[in-house]
């Protein structure tokens, strides 16, 4: 397994968000957790990339055998952790580009690589954001400034398509996408599916699913994992919605 | 010389951090402790001077003995006792101006570690360099291809050798030698310093540039700048400063001026590294001085931009008195305080002339313990119609023991004065450190990349070169700011 977490508990301000979540990913493996509002999706991904203010109270996280929860979040993010964000943050004066290439020197000296050189760098980033519909003038601009909802997530997953992570936790990038928008995203993170790359898309609708085929589903509700199955599963809960699946579980 | 006392101090402070830290062993020759009129007329002696500048230097001094050292700065700082200090000091090995190879290479070496470019490279930089070490003007680099423009780039005291009358002329003409208890002072003991003018219509062919060193301790530097656009010229400034770490406190009280006239403009760029003392406080520069431009001549123009980022008390307002009709002020300022350090800065757009314009950015970063305040002033004389200001002042925090302040003064005279004023304070927020983290940027490097972003609009005004150096600088004075 690439990645395992077994009954995973956490609290978010002295109150337990994650009640005994299990769950595992092997490489390849693209897996979508739905679930309602509040039902902890968001404190899971967090959780995974090491975001300050979370206490875990039981449970593990194994990441490529290692003991996830002990790393700090730069260092899962070297290890190929990366979390597309609900919501992803501004950062005023800092060009995207640049922004970018912190990340990866980053990274590369928190592995031990060399840093990719200037021209290598920007002739990926020149690849990546064109198969996104990206502009250079985007890119130029300070990290999500003034970017609409559906800019935002095309960034984040640019960043994701630079920083080629083995497992890519997707928090919600389809919401706020119009439909354009949606299958430009999905094309982008479809043609990052590899043997070796896993995912976690989190999301509140079907609808990301018609375009990005997961292995699994697993329903999330009040902080544990109450149902798993197919992409069946999905296409069930649009249908039935979330009252009634939670329930049966 | 040094004394060993002092290298072992020096030595055995941590001194991981502020990489200029370092002394250099050379010997000296240093004037007696302390201050009178016979310390005035030594170092005018040993600089060879005109007698007029000898009894200008005695009169600031019998004016700065009836002055009062100024105390309306939001800064703590010990009394400094102007006896307990020496007022010259010059590398003994005296250095001749004409060529490189004869300068002491004790000297060279300290210039290499401060990554000052002397050197064949920074040739095709295109930067001339003059550079002082505590209070002598070492080399002046490239003079041949200035001189072939007219353009005069050389120490003070050789100005004063060289184009007396050009000194005479507007040596204390922006700053008198009245202004000020600190100017005063450096108007009666200022040891060295830069001199610059450019002819009328000249475009100055390349940056000029001057480091300034304090290396002896216990030792107060005083340098004089004096820069002179004449009608319709042009000439870009930098200069850059380090002081080695001790653990006394260092006075540094310079006088830059600035005379812009008929259509010239002059840009003028400071980097200012001087040790800022430890992280409890203990040691760093105080750093006390008075900068300012006229814009004498219509449609001249003066542009101050400092990247603030050394020393323990920064007293420092670089303004600009726009008297020719439809002249133009800016000030661009990046003011880092950390740890202990008190900064004070800001500047003074003082609008004479009709339809003169200012623009005054200012962002103010403060971490650890720090004190940053901007202090500004905007003021429109009677006769000053549509004068127009925009002062934008950013303060940042990092963390919740520091402070920033912000103290704008606005006097408008004229009614048809249009002044706008806009000011944010904000902090990084743990969600953009975060968004980092997860990027893998470790801490101190996301708060470098933010700070740099938050600065970004000062940092486009730095010559290129500079421009790299100071975002460098920025992430090293910053260390230690998140934990
Ligand atoms: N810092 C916090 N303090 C208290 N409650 C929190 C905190 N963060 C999240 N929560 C609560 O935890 C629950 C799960 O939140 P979240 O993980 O964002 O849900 P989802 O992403 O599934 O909508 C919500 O009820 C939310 O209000
Ligand atoms: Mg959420």
């Amino acid at each position: 397994m690439m990645l395992d977490i077994r009954d995973l508990h956490a609290n978010a301000g002295n109150k337990a968000i994650l009640k005994g979540l299990t769950l595992s990913i092997a490489p390849g493996q693209v897996h979508a957790i739905m679930g309602p509002n509040g039902s902890g999706k968001s404190t899971l991904s967090h959780v995974l990339a090491g975001k300050p203010g979370y206490e875990v109270t039981g449970g593990t996280v194994t990441w490529q055998g290692r003991d996830l929860l002990s790393m700090p979040a730069e260092e899962r993010a070297a290890a190929g952790i990366f979390l597309a964000m609900q919501y992803p943050v501004e950062i005023p004066g800092v060009t995207t580009i640049n922004f970018l290439r912190a990340a990866v020197n980053a990274q590369a000296r928190l592995r031990g690589e060399k840093e990719p050189d200037a021209v290598t760098f920007l002739r990926r980033v020149k690849e990546e954001r064109e198969k996104l519909n990206m502009s250079d003038e985007m890119v130029k601009r300070p990290v999500n400034v003034g970017f609409s909802g559906g800019e935002k997530k095309r960034n984040e997953v640019l960043q994701m398509a630079i920083l080629k992570p083995a497992l890519a936790i997707l928090d919600e990038t389809d919401s706020g996408l119009d439909i354009d928008a949606l299958k430009v995203v999905a094309g982008g993170i479809n043609a990052l599916r590899a043997p070796d790359r896993s995912f976690l898309m989190i999301t509140h609708y079907q609808r990301l699913l018609d375009y990005i085929a997961p292995d699994f589903v697993h329903v999330l509700a009040a902080g544990r994992i109450v149902t798993s199955g197919g992409p069946e599963l999905a296409r069930r809960l649009e249908a039935e919605g979330y009252d009634g699946i939670v329930k049966v579980a | 010389m040094a004394d060993q006392a002092t290298i072992d101090t020096v030595q055995s402070q941590a001194g991981e951090r502020y990489k200029y830290g370092f002394v250099t062993d050379i010997e000296s020759v240093k004037a007696p402790k302390g201050l009178n009129a016979d310390i005035v007329r030594y170092i005018s002696a040993k600089k060879n001077e005109p007698a007029w500048m000898l009894e200008w230097r005695l009169q600031s001094f019998e004016r700065w003995l009836a002055m009062r050292e100024p105390d309306w700065a939001k800064l703590n700082y010990p009394r400094i006792d102007y006896q307990d200090a020496y007022y010259y000091s010059e590398p003994k090995a005296k250095p001749k101006l004409e060529s490189l190879d004869e300068v002491d290479p004790k000297l060279l070496e300290t210039y290499k570690k401060l990554g000052i470019p002397l050197t064949e490279q920074k040739l095709l930089a295109g930067v001339a360099v003059d550079a002082v070490f505590d209070s002598v003007s070492v080399a002046t680099t490239f003079k041949g291809k200035l001189a072939e423009a007219g353009v005069i780039f050389c120490p003070i005291s050789e100005a004063l050798q060289k184009h007396p009358d050009l000194v005479r002329k507007y040596l204390g003409t922006v700053v008198p030698n009245t202004d000020n208890f600190f100017a005063t002072l450096n108007s009666a003991v200022f040891s060295d310093g830069s001199f610059v003018y450019v002819p009328p219509g000249v475009r100055c062919p390349m940056e000029l540039s001057t480091y300034f060193r304090i290396n002896e301790a216990q030792t107060g530097q005083f340098e004089r700048t004096l820069i002179i656009a004449d009608k319709g010229s042009y000439v870009s400034y930098l200069e850059g400063c380090t002081a080695p770490m001790r653990d006394e406190n260092q006075l540094h009280a310079a006088v830059v001026e600035l005379v812009a006239l008929e259509d010239a403009e002059i840009k003028y760029s400071t980097v200012q590294n001087w040790y800022p003392g430890d992280e409890n406080g203990k040691g760093g520069i105080f750093n006390f001085v008075t900068k300012r431009g006229d814009c004498r001549g219509a449609r001249s123009r003066i542009s101050w931009t400092q990247v603030e980022t050394g020393s323990a008390i920064t007293w420092k307002y670089p303004s600009c008195i726009l008297r020719g009709d439809h002249s133009v002020g800016e000030f661009y300022s990046i003011a880092i305080a950390n740890n202990f350090q008190q900064a004070d800065t800001g500047t003074k757009m003082v609008h004479l002339g009709r339809n003169t314009s200012s623009r005054i950015i200012s962002k103010g970063i403060s971490a650890g313990r720090a004190q940053n305040t901007y202090r500004g002033l905007v003021s429109a004389h009677a006769r000053a119609e549509n004068a127009r200001n925009y002062t934008q002042c950013d303060s940042l925090l990092i963390g919740n023991r520091c402070g920033a302040h912000t103290v704008p003064y606005v006097e408008a005279r004229n009614p048809t004065v249009q002044f706008e004023h806009e000011a944010t304070t904000s902090k990084i927020s743990d969600d953009q450190l975060f968004y980092c983290l997860s990027r893998g940027i470790p801490a101190e490097e996301a708060v470098t990349l933010i700070v740099n972003g938050f600065c970004r609009e000062v940092l486009q005004h730095l010559p290129m070169e500079f421009a790299v150096e100071a975002q460098k600088l920025i992430g090293v004075s910053l260390e230690g700011s998140v934990g």
